[in-house]
């Protein structure tokens, strides 16, 4: 059943919207979820590369906001923490899962696969960054096919922006290796686009 | 690797590439720097491999800017349990 249909922009701002969930506004809990789940869900899904457990990160973490929501002090934008608390969630649940410990992931030195095998230019596109469906299914592959030690380095510093310091604080892992599987998964999705984007710009010049 | 006509040498293209992402972050120091620059000037693959490194960073930075809506049903089930 799909959810009420609702104007998003029934609330001016954020301020607005947190004022209305603080007085229990029966449509600001729809429209609060509305504005953030889709980010929410999308960050749980690459994180954990499961659809169930991405429904679980995405309920305990508008849980966590909601009971919350009377001491958030505003010193971020509503979108800032949610999504920090979303990602504390996601890490929270990867943490909870039986180690799976491939000899491979663990090796922190670039892995012979990794060295580049793909020597095709891309054709330069700044439009490209608009992202375009069938990329964006090609890069969320790619990311999902990563092993989880590299994958969540990769989805931290580069998608959801943290720091090494803070990727490396949230691991539990030094800097050097943040850094180090950063690298490695970088390369692999480099290779796994060079497939795709060069053959493309071959074909359309 | 698959260098073709290139006289240089491949253990060094597979020094560099280790300094490469340091390199893109902006995290790799002067001198490093200098002796990387000169390496890709002479090499069109390490070149190729820099840039589309450099592409697939900036295509990660833009993936959250427009994610796709729930399905409907899981979205249902959120408001649900929030009541």
């Amino acid at each position: 059943m799909p959810g009420p249909t609702i104007d998003l922009s029934i609330y001016a701002d954020e301020a607005a919207l947190l004022a209305a969930l603080r007085r229990h506004d029966p449509d600001a809990c729809t429209c609060l979820v509305k504005r953030f789940a889709p980010l929410v869900y999308a960050r749980a899904l690459r994180l954990t590369g499961d659809p169930d457990e991405a429904e679980s990160v995405l309920q305990s973490t508008f849980i966590k906001v909601c009971d919350a929501l009377p001491s958030f002090d505003g010193a971020s934008s509503l979108g800032t923490w949610i999504y920090r608390i979303a990602t504390n969630e996601g890490l929270m649940l990867l943490r909870r899962r039986k180690p799976q410990v491939a000899l491979d992931d663990v090796a922190d030195n670039l892995q012979p696969e990794e060295v580049p095998h793909q020597f095709h230019a891309w054709s330069p596109d700044p439009q490209r960054v608009a992202l375009d469906s069938e990329l964006r299914a090609q890069i969320e592959q790619a990311i999902a096919a990563l092993p989880e030690q590299l994958r969540v380095v990769v989805v931290l510093r580069d998608v959801e922006g943290l720091s090494t310091e803070e990727t490396a604080t949230q691991l539990g892992i030094s800097p050097g290796a943040v850094k180090v599987r950063l690298h490695r998964g970088r390369l692999r999705l480099r290779e796994a686009l060079a497939g795709y984007l060069a053959a493309r710009s071959e074909g359309h010049p | 690797m698959s260098h073709a006509g290139h006289t240089h040498d491949l253990e060094r293209c597979r020094e560099l590439v280790a300094q490469l992402n340091d390199y893109l972050d902006g995290e790799l120091p002067a001198d490093l720097c200098a002796e990387l620059e000169q390496h890709l000037a002479d090499c069109p693959d390490c070149r190729v491999v820099l840039d589309t490194l450099g592409q697939t960073v900036r295509i990660l930075h833009h993936l959250d800017e427009a994610p796709p809506p729930l399905p409907p049903d899981l979205e249902a089930r959120i408001l649900a349990s929030l009541r």
